[in-house]
């Protein structure tokens, strides 16, 4: 019997209660982090641009954890892989570059199909000092057309999970063509969806009257989206810090919204779009209507599951305070505590109003402690990575693994009660089992 | 530098881990970047391990790297003593780590705590993670069995009759291709046998444990690639010889019991009398008439890949086509046993060049890792699995050792399963116009309304006994029919004419074994500079390639 079946029935605060957590504290935590780095970025980013391949430049390490971390072996040829450093480059009987221009020569004599290559920063070449930057200019040269060669890093050191993204997306900022001053005002969607739900959030904004609408990343490398003062752009993600002050200095203009998760967000961030090009209240009310109707019949079945329930989440993606968000107020579930490994307070600013006040928040992570603060609060759902759910699981706590918040569509009206479903499941099954 | 898609192996350090990861009370303080904890959940999720692996990573960020990353490490080992009161701790840097100098050793050290602290040296841009895993085991039972090391050139003492013999189980560890239950098969094998358990490491061992390896009158070594560098210290330090059997298969165990016996002075024919393995029944019955010189490919770690070729030939009377590893270290033993067999060795741990060998010598059997899975179901080859690395699926609930006369059970059914039976073959020969059996037909299990797969002519097989991949899923059925494109976009001179005469006898060939049909047809009619190909050039064709 699971040990939180036993648990008195605790009593669920009102939710609806004033202020937010706009100015709430924060626990700052240093200590062991237990996530991902920024290269696990490259098994969604991989996929989402076509023609796009990402080099890591790293350690047998960073090939280890590509492989490990995501089942992602179903593919027979990815368009990724690792350029392992090796005692003779560290040594200097090699020259890095001159070894790197060679594994990059190879490369791109294998796939003719690829247009853009990523050379991505580790731990290890951040800390040897390797210039990719350089190394990439140096490549572009040699194969444009054909080719663009781009940098980032996604190193541990410097990036935590999605902010690989981020730092992906940062670089393909500067290579933007311009818009023209002259152009009419446009929209631009950044941040990674799934295709799916691009298309569903293309037809919405035709149906409000935006007819410029542009997504970055685009899906082929060529297809890049221009970006200039008429630009307003809405952040699909909310982890792209370092995208949103680039696009910025490309004279941009961002659109302040929550995030599309739930009926609320997503409502939110059509909102922010809808208003900016003065769209009419009641067309924008009955664009959404629709939809909005079919996620609020789809939540009803899983707010029976979930209401009143406690959760707790380790920080992983920066989904977790929109998540939170949509799970407390769209889903009456209890926010024990929500920790996120960074908080962008500007970014979510809307996530942080729309925060039941009083809200434990905490950021960074010290994974003892936490573990120590989870077990005593014993909550009825943890959200946490791969390392600690079965351990989890195993003490008689009910988990939902959070790489899946980043590997499913779960944006959007449509995909409301898929994403309410993934925090349903392992309770229902808790249910169903009889072992 | 060098290109890696997947890797049969990981860092030295995860070798480390799987040692930690195996034993009870021992701590590993792991100086490593943030990132690098992806590494727990190779323990959590594949091996399902139900707690985090022992290890306390320093997690430093670029921003440490200004400040005092030596203090940080010199603190995490300070907290992690005190949160989990181990018996020993080992410490150590990962990659990145490794770079930065701070020298893990020297600063756990200096901080002196009550308790053993091993310093572990992994060279991650040298070695990888079974060299890792056998430094560190060795590197603990150095460091904990040495203190009670009798003087150097001492006389080992006579064992004492009045106990049964007894050995030490070495080798098993985490992560390991089905190391639990070897573990409990070979014990209860030695039990049966008359010889004791005195220690099992690392797998559940404590380092206290470890500290009483040089009691035992000798030790088995399960797994060389992980204990063989231990074995050998506890042999020259506490006069223990050591196994070289490795007991899978049949013969194997057989030779194993012997070689036990000998060690402990005892005589192994009760235990040889009462053998129960089925497979040398289930081998020699009939319907493995079939099994008679099915061509198998071969690749994995050391031990598992040579002991599999002699089982493969010996016990089931396969033709091994190919064999290698990806361990170098162990390179001059799978050659060796190339060298038997007559094939050349592949050693190599870049997995494209092994499917590269493995699409030229099309070989009807697989056995590797989960690497090899890959490649048998792109190019549609029947598959088993006989070696770590391997995934969540291969940590089975049931009990299904690979060692002893049980594992050998074992081997007879996991290997057989993959290809089709005897007379099934036959039927499908006999019967390859039946209405429901072509390509037009649907796979019968599906029901009506299935439209058949596509992939008539993707076929990999010439004869009617290679038919093994009738099972396979439309989606292999559709990368190998990629796979087969890209081979016929080989260039082909001049490609002879069928007349329609051989082309409607071709069409009665099984859809899955066409394709190869008509290659091998074409390729016979090219050699020969036939411009047509009639009845005669297809069965003579057929002649040619058949066995």
């Amino acid at each position: 019997m699971s040990l939180i079946a036993s648990q008195p029935v605790q009593d669920v605060p009102a939710l609806q209660q004033q202020g937010g957590c706009t100015d709430a504290p924060v626990l700052r935590e240093r200590g062991q982090r237990e996530v991902f780095c920024g290269l696990t970025g490259i098994i969604w980013l991989h996929r989402k641009i076509q023609d796009a391949f990402f080099l890591i430049v790293g350690s047998r390490t960073c090939a280890h954890l590509m492989q490990s971390a995501a089942g992602v072996m179903i593919f027979a040829e990815p368009r990724f892989a690792t350029a392992v450093i090796e005692e003779r480059d560290l040594a200097g009987m090699a020259d890095v570059n001159d070894e790197l221009d060679t594994v990059v020569a190879r490369l791109l004599a294998r796939r003719p199909d690829i247009r853009m290559l990523f050379l991505v920063g580790s731990c290890p070449s951040e800390v040897i000092k390797l210039d990719l930057s350089r190394a990439a200019q140096r490549l572009s040269k040699q194969y444009l057309p054909a080719v663009r060669v781009l940098n980032y890093s996604g190193s541990g050191i410097e990036t935590t999970f999605t902010e690989g993204e981020d730092a992906c997306l940062a670089s393909l900022v500067p290579e933007l063509p311009a818009e023209s001053a002259t152009a009419a005002t446009s929209l631009l969607v950044v941040g990674a969806l799934a295709d799916v739900i691009e298309d569903q959030f293309a037809r919405l904004f035709t149906q409000l009257g935006i007819d410029t609408v542009r997504y970055l990343p685009a899906r082929r490398a060529s297809e890049l989206p221009p970006v200039g003062p008429q630009t307003r752009y809405l952040l699909a993600q909310p982890f792209l810090a370092e995208t949103a002050r680039r696009l910025e200095d490309r004279g941009a203009t961002r659109l302040a919204a929550p995030f599309p998760l739930g009926i609320e967000g997503t409502t939110g961030w059509l909102k922010a779009a809808a208003d900016e090009w003065n769209v009419a209240a009641e067309t924008f009310e009955k664009v959404i209507a629709a939809p909005r109707k079919r996620a609020e019949t789809a939540l009803v079945r899983h707010r029976e599951t979930l209401s009143g329930k406690r959760i707790f989440f380790f920080p992983d993606s920066q989904l977790e305070l929109p998540l939170a968000r949509f799970l407390a107020r769209e889903l009456g579930m209890e926010l024990v505590e929500v920790g996120t490994p960074y908080l962008h307070r500007q970014h979510l600013a809307e996530e942080l109003a729309l925060l039941p006040a009083g809200t434990s928040l905490s950021e960074g992570q010290d994974v003892d402690r936490q573990l120590d603060r989870c077990r005593a609060a014993r909550p009825d759902l943890v959200v946490a990575g791969l390392g600690l759910a079965n351990p989890l699981e195993a003490e008689g706590i009910r988990t939902k693994w959070s790489i899946e918040l980043v590997f499913t569509p779960i944006q959007g009206f449509d995909q409301a009660g898929d994403l309410a479903e993934l925090f349903a499941r392992p309770l229902n099954r808790r249910e169903r089992l009889k072992v | 530098m060098k290109l890696t898609v997947w890797t049969y192996e990981g860092p030295p350090h995860v070798g480390a881990m799987r040692i930690a990861t195996a034993m009870d009370k021992l701590h590993y303080v792991l100086h490593a970047p943030q990132g690098d904890t992806y590494a727990d959940l190779l323990f959590t999720m594949i091996e399902r391990r139900n707690k985090r692996p022992p290890v306390t990573y320093t997690t430093f960020q670029a921003r440490d790297l200004g400040s005092d990353t030596a203090e940080l490490f010199r603190s995490s080992v300070v907290d992690a003593y005190d949160r989990f009161t181990p018996q020993a701790m080992i410490v150590g840097a990962s990659c990145t780590a490794e770079l930065i100098q701070d020298d893990p050793g020297g600063l756990a050290r200096a901080i002196g705590l009550p308790i053993p602290v091993i310093p572990l040296e992994l060279p991650s841009y040298q070695r990888k993670e079974n060299w890792g895993a056998s430094e560190t085991f060795y590197q603990l039972v150095r460091a904990l069995a040495g203190p009670n090391a009798p003087t150097p050139g001492s006389e080992k003492p006579p064992r004492d009759e009045t106990r049964r013999p007894r050995c030490n189980l070495l080798g098993p560890a985490a992560l390991g291709f089905r190391h639990r239950d070897d573990v409990v098969e070979i014990t209860r094998l030695l039990a049966d046998l008359g010889v004791d358990v005195h220690v099992t490491a690392p797998l559940g061992a404590t380092p206290e444990d470890l500290t009483r390896l040089g009691e035992a009158d000798f030790n088995v070594v399960l797994y060389p690639e992980i204990a063989g560098q231990a074995a050998t210290w506890l042999k020259r330090t506490f006069k223990q010889p050591f196994t070289t059997v490795i007991p899978i298969g049949v013969g194997a165990t057989r030779e194993f019991v012997r070689e036990v016996a000998e060690l402990a002075g005892l005589d192994p024919k009760p235990q040889l009398a009462s053998e129960a393995s089925r497979l040398p029944w289930y081998s020699t019955s009939v319907d493995s008439t079939y099994l008679t010189g099915k061509r198998v490919f071969i690749f994995g770690d050391a031990t598992h890949v040579v002991a599999a070729a002699r089982v493969a030939t010996e016990e089931f009377g396969f033709d091994v086509v190919g064999l290698g590893t990806y361990a170098r270290e162990f390179a001059r033993d799978v050659r060796s046993a190339a060298e038997r067999l007559g094939v050349e060795a592949l050693i190599s741990d870049d997995y494209l060049e092994v499917e590269e060998k493995v699409a030229e010598l099309r070989p009807e059997l697989l056995l590797g890792t989960q690497m090899e899975r890959h490649i048998a179901k792109r190019l549609g080859i029947p598959c088993a699995l006989i070696s770590a690395p391997v995934h969540v699926h291969d940590f089975p609930a049931r009990y299904s050792p690979q060692m002893g006369f049980e594992g050998a059970n074992v081997l007879f059914d996991t290997w057989v399963h993959p290809l089709m039976m005897g007379l099934e073959e036959h039927l499908l020969g006999m019967f390859r116009e039946d209405f429901e059996f072509n390509d037009d037909a649907a796979p019968s299990h599906l029901g009506a309304g299935h439209t058949a797969p596509v992939a008539a002519a993707a076929a990999t097989f010439t004869t009617p006994e290679d038919s093994q991949d009738a099972g396979q899923t439309p989606a292999a059925q559709k990368h190998e029919q990629k796979h087969e494109q890209k081979h016929e976009a080989e260039p082909q001179t001049s490609v002879a004419l069928w007349t329609e005469e051989a082309d409607r006898e071709l069409k009665k060939i099984p859809f899955f074994v066409r394709g190869k049909a008509r290659r091998n047809t074409e390729a016979f009619a090219r050699d020969r500079a036939l411009d047509r190909i009639t009845l005669e050039t297809l069965y003579d064709a057929k002649a040619h390639f058949g066995r």
